[in-house]
């Protein structure tokens, strides 16, 4: 279960403005403002949902992410995944988590994707029958086959995201968190990861965590929905009340563009 | 430990892939420090000595400061460029890894066409060894080994500094360079030709000194044995090293950025 509590998170930025005299001024007086990414964030993720977390760029969704990795210290709030909190407890805490961020690879350029799995396995200090097992079943789902023996720089996007998230379900996470998994991605490729995502729930049970601007990929997926801007929670529920709550009768992608007008986000 | 091999492994087959590009930069890093020993090799060939010392007392003085900072910069260059990882946001994958943030950063990058001049360090020791720079005992052979391992723990501790100063600038200072590529090029003399203030300021605040200057004349004979245990004393260099190391890792985590 992952569950956050009243956090809250404000981060100070250095101000300075354009002209060689501000510049020259900051380097001995230097003004800050706070700005608030997150406040008073509180939300429940029961065992085996999946959740799409949504909201404007600049929400504070990577924020979200970042504390529940722990990555980030929050300034205030609780936060505990499976009973642990992230950022106190954060080698135990990651060995059973599985993050993939849809902008950056974890693979290794140079060398086939086998090896960065390898290399992976030892990191987490997988043993070997439940590695075996776990790559076996990634493989057949994901249809990695050739993959694995090309190094990760020759792939393409399509195929790099599979392995991307294969290589984050290695070690047999029970919390997977995707960020933009789909971004960039062909109709086929989408379809295969979302295709993915909702087997590796049914047969294992995986929470997972979603962050997208693509609406399509909430429909297919997602039980839930959380939408948040400014920082805040403003609207927790199924893509079906996200759709009554903008009234007429909208697509989801209308709806949520919709709500993010009326909520001035 | 098994798992630190199997990363070198990588980076070396990595850089490797790239074969021509592989032998030309090991030949690059060679040319350099060859050029700087050459300098001098052509003084010496006008002057008898330099500051009291022979031609092989000074190879085996480069010799040293060589093999240290190519240990250093093969196995520490995860820290030396470390604004890279952080710019790249690799820093955050190594958070949600199951394993220390100082051995992860020590894995991702490590320079295998470094060894080249630990090649070149070691011949040139081993040519200032049989041409009689030192009368040899064990202590003097240990005194040695111990300027080299204890000058490239120095040198990453330098680093060190650097990728902990990158938390708060976001980019590398090249002030540093002074301290971690320009020993290479002035450490060819023992540091004491420089004068006295270079000297009090290479002991006392960043003690590459110790690690060369004062042990080299423990091995020239014109020392007393103690100067020889300095380098492990040098060792002490390392704890602020650390600890300004832990405050980027507290900084970053409390801004994300």
């Amino acid at each position: 279960m992952i569950e956050m509590r009243g956090i809250c998170k404000t981060y100070r930025v250095r101000r300075r403005e354009a002209g060689l005299g501000h510049a020259v001024r900051s380097l001995f007086a230097q003004d800050y403002t706070d700005i608030p990414a997150l406040r008073d964030m509180t939300f429940t993720i029961p065992d085996g949902q999946i959740l799409g977390y949504i909201g404007p760029n600049g929400a504070g969704k990577s924020t979200t992410i970042k504390i529940l990795c722990g990555i980030l210290r929050p300034d205030s709030g609780m936060c505990t995944v499976n009973g642990m909190t992230p950022w106190a407890d954060r080698k135990k805490h990651v060995a059973r988590l599985g993050v993939v961020f849809g902008q950056r690879s974890q693979l290794w350029w140079d060398v086939p994707v086998m090896e960065s799995y390898l290399l992976l396995r030892d990191i987490y200090r997988v043993p070997g029958p439940d590695f075996r097992g776990n790559l076996d079943r990634l493989t057949a789902l994901l249809d990695l086959g050739d993959l694995l023996k090309t190094p990760a720089r020759m792939l393409s996007l399509g195929q790099r995201m599979r392995c991307e998230i294969a290589a984050a379900l290695l070690h047999g996470p029970q919390v997977l968190f995707l960020d933009e998994p789909t971004i960039g991605l062909d109709a086929v490729s989408k379809l295969q990861v979302r295709q993915f995502i909702l087997e590796q729930n049914r047969l294992c049970g995986t929470t997972v965590l979603l962050t997208t601007h693509d609406m399509q990929d909430i429909d297919a997926l997602c039980s839930r929905v959380l939408l948040i801007g400014k920082g805040q929670l403003l609207l927790d529920g199924d893509t079906a009340q996200i759709r009554k709550s903008a009234g007429e009768n909208l697509s989801t992608e209308e709806s949520v563009a919709d709500l993010y007008r009326r909520f001035g986000i | 430990m098994g798992l630190y091999f199997k990363f070198f492994s990588i980076h070396f087959r990595s850089a490797m892939t790239y074969r021509a590009s592989f032998f030309l930069s090991c030949l690059g890093h060679l040319l350099i420090t060859t050029n700087v020993f050459l300098s001098v090799v052509f003084l010496m060939d006008r002057f008898t000595s330099v500051g009291g010392y022979t031609l092989p007392q000074l190879a085996l003085c480069f010799a040293s400061i060589l093999a240290a900072t190519s240990l250093a910069e093969c196995f520490g260059r995860g820290f030396d460029t470390f604004a890279r990882i952080l710019s790249q946001a690799q820093f955050d994958r190594m958070m949600v890894r199951p394993r220390s943030l100082t051995f992860q950063v020590l894995c991702q990058d490590m320079k295998p066409t470094m060894l080249a001049r630990l090649l070149q360090a070691v011949a040139m020791l081993a040519w200032a060894v049989h041409s009689g720079a030192v009368d040899w005992t064990p202590v003097k052979a240990l005194v040695l080994a111990l300027m080299i391992l204890c000058g490239a723990a120095l040198f990453f501790g330098l680093f060190l500094i650097g990728a902990a100063l990158c938390f708060f600038t976001m980019e590398s200072l090249e002030v540093l360079n002074i301290f971690t590529d320009g020993p290479r090029e002035y450490g060819k003399y023992p540091f004491g030709v420089y004068g006295r203030p270079v000297l009090l300021v290479l002991t006392f605040l960043v003690p590459l000194a110790l690690v060369q200057h004062w042990p080299l004349q423990y091995l020239f004979g014109r020392g007393p044995v103690w100067y020889g245990v300095l380098p492990v004393v040098s060792l002490l260099f390392l704890i602020p090293c650390v600890l300004l190391w832990r405050l980027g890792v507290r900084h970053y985590r409390s801004t994300g950025s």
